[in-house]
């Protein structure tokens, strides 16, 4: 019987595809794969650290893709939730996935297969909620600034969709929990870190970073997004669930609630 | 800008603007060219939801609130006493570019009361859709096709706009000749003909030029308003599917009636909303064009009005017990659309299942199949079934007593306790 293992890998998404080459390659029985930033020794097994390997990492991501396109997207995704474990289980997923001739990642019946695509969906859920949510303010230097606190780590995600839309515009969306964020320069995006002194969310007081035509705008939005609703059709239990109240001190239009 | 001005503009335009529900900003292909602003995609975002819980996805606005109409059922109609504003082309353009700058909204949706005459309200609302694309702003734009405004104008309208749309609100012509004496049907039906025509000369032409300019991508929509005549959900289901079928509809909206005035013709002011009419009337109309229902499997002559305990698919089950219990392993698609408690991403799921085992009662609760509704209408691979023959009577009482829904307090024959 092949050895038991903890593999180590470095927290990025490269790094966990390494693992899983490694693991594969060395037919380790894999016991967990665990970030260095967490990691937890077993009674039982010994730990091997994994060097993240670019070309390792592009074969694992191309030998899956092309079983199929639905299950990569589905591996980065559910890789983004950061949770707990996930590792495993992906690990599993493709272990799954591998030595199967037929559509093996839509087998619905099986709790792996159906554990990540139901990860992979939440993490779509809040990508596609971070496309919505985001609000960006003008600053005085010109650039369209948003922060955002989402849950899962997708601004990777959204970053496409935001060069796609804004092309005529600086823009810089920063992820508060994660401290980093992505810029765009009129030309191409780039990941940026930063530590932000101040976080710019709706506070009543007006700060001196922005221009007072910005304060203007966010006024006009919140009148019109009081304006635009129904008092007789009222709901609250149907808005908290379409905008969870978690979002609500990023969203100007909710500056008095929040 | 002239802040305090355009404020007060937008509360009052915004609020006329808010009866419209189509707040679609999905279905449209325009990318962003040229580093220019914008692009709208076939995925449509909603940026907020109201505290009514709709949808905030374009700024939805009216040009203007003057209007030389007299419909009851309008809060802008001429001989209601409110407040007048209009907005200027500019203003309009600077409002939606910024607003979108900041990725509150899609785009815009532009409506307006009708002043001097259709043609030249119409000829406005296209100036604006007009600057905007001059801005090189590539969101969503919708615009409200106004009754009786010419074919050419229509022509014009489809070449700026993503959809475009003519509101029909009252679903029966008798309805419409009591509410709104002013306007006729075809001054509704004549826009929404047009743009259908050059749909169709649109795609056909662009299979031999590519270049072809693009004519109202997201398609054209149409709303009607349930609960002021006292027409049948037979009447609101048929016309919508007329309007499905004869103008290749994207959408039919159904706005239950907000009590806006006092007028003998209509629900008084006050009353309730139809929120649950309106509800099963959209559970319908997905039936419709979803699940492969038919308008006249779920209404007829002998069922002219939806059930308000239990929804429309379900009630159809009901009325048709022979055709199940269904065998969830082998049914084909069509058949297991039609179960109770199936929506189409648990078909699309059981399908991609079960081609590597049979599913059982567990595989199909961790799908994500709604069972207490389910289960009285199909077999799986389980020695457990319902195995008694039960009367529509009996099974529609088990599931109303094993489930809760939102609306229960509006029809329940139970009493409160606490209130």
């Amino acid at each position: 019987m092949n050895p038991s293992k903890i593999l180590i890998y470095d927290g990025s998404f490269n790094g966990f595809l390494t693992s899983v080459f490694v693991a594969f390659e060395e037919k380790i029985n894999v016991v967990d794969i665990q970030p260095n930033h967490q990691q937890q020794s077993g009674l039982f097994s010994e730990t091997e650290t994994v060097f993240t390997n670019v070309s390792k990492a592009k074969r694992v991501w191309n030998g899956v893709r092309n079983k199929s396109h639905s299950a990569i997207s589905n591996i980065y995704f559910a890789f983004l939730s950061e949770t707990d474990g996930v590792e495993l289980l992906l690990f599993r997923y493709v272990q799954k996935l591998m030595p199967t001739k037929g559509q093996k990642q839509s087998d619905f019946s099986d709790e792996t297969i159906l554990r990540i695509s139901q990860l992979a969906r939440s993490v779509g859920r809040e990508k596609h909620r971070m496309e919505a949510f985001v609000r960006f303010q003008l600053t005085k230097d010109g650039i369209y600034f948003a922060n955002i606190e989402p849950d899962f780590n997708v601004l990777p995600l959204v970053s496409k969709h935001f060069r796609n839309r804004y092309a005529d515009q600086q823009w810089l969306i920063y992820d508060v929990k994660r401290k980093y964020g992505i810029y765009y320069d009129l030309d191409h995006v780039e990941l940026v870190s930063l530590n932000l002194k101040e976080i710019h969310f709706n506070k009543i007081k007006k700060s001196d970073a922005f221009l007072t035509e910005e304060y203007d705008y966010q006024t006009l939005w919140n009148d019109y997004f009081k304006s635009t609703g129904i008092k007789s059709r009222i709901n609250r239990k149907l808005h908290t669930q379409h905008v969870p109240k978690r979002y609500w001190k990023y969203l100007s239009e909710k500056k008095e609630t929040a | 800008m002239n802040f305090e001005r355009i404020r007060e503009k937008l509360n009052i335009l915004a609020d006329a603007a808010k009866y419209d529900v189509s707040c679609a900003s999905s279905g449209s292909n325009r990318t962003n060219k040229n580093k220019g602003l914008g692009n709208s995609t076939g995925m449509g975002i909603c940026h907020s939801y109201t505290e009514d819980g709709r949808c905030i996805s374009l700024l939805k606005i009216l040009l203007t609130n003057y209007c030389i109409y007299d419909c009851a059922y309008c809060v802008t109609r001429k001989s209601n006493d409110i407040k007048r504003a209009a907005f200027k082309i500019q203003e309009v353009v600077d409002l939606t570019i910024n607003f979108y700058r900041r990725n509150y909204i899609e785009g815009l949706f532009l409506s307006s009361g009708i002043f001097k005459n259709p043609d030249y309200t119409m000829e406005r609302l296209i100036a604006v859709a007009k600057k905007l694309r001059e801005e090189n702003f590539n969101g969503y734009i919708h615009l409200k096709s106004i009754p009786g405004a010419s074919d050419e104008l229509m022509y014009e309208a489809g070449l700026y706009a993503d959809r475009l749309s003519v509101n029909i609100e009252i679903p029966t012509v008798s309805g419409l000749k009591l509410l709104a004496p002013d306007k006729k049907h075809e001054d509704f039906t004549k826009p929404m003909l047009k743009v259908k025509n050059e749909l169709i000369r649109y795609k056909n032409e662009r299979k031999i030029i590519k270049s072809t300019p693009k004519y109202a991508p997201a398609g054209q929509s149409t709303q009607m308003i349930v609960g002021a005549t006292n027409e049948t959900d037979k009447d609101v289901m048929y016309s919508a599917t007329y309007y499905y079928k004869k103008y290749q509809m994207k959408r039919v909206y159904y706005s239950g009636y907000v009590p806006v005035a006092n007028d003998s013709r209509l629900p008084s002011l006050g009353s309730q909303v139809p929120m649950l009419r309106e509800n099963r009337l959209y559970q319908t109309d997905w039936l419709l064009r979803f699940y492969g229902f038919a308008v006249n499997e779920i209404l007829n002559d002998q069922h002219p009005n939806l059930d308000v305990d239990v929804d429309p698919k379900l009630s159809w089950a009901l009325r048709n017990l022979h055709l199940f219990p269904v065998d969830i392993n082998k049914a084909d698609k069509r058949i297991l659309a039609r179960i109770p408690g199936l929506g189409l991403k648990s078909v699309h799921k059981i399908l991609n299942a079960r081609r590597f085992r049979k599913l059982n009662w567990d595989h199909l609760k961790k799908i994500g199949v709604a069972l207490n509704r389910a289960k009285y209408f199909m077999v799986c691979d389980s020695r457990q079934w319902e195995r008694q023959d039960l009367e529509a009577e009996k099974i529609k009482g088990l599931i109303l007593q094993n489930s809760h829904g939102k609306f229960r307090n509006q029809y329940s024959q139970q009493l409160q306790l606490f209130n």
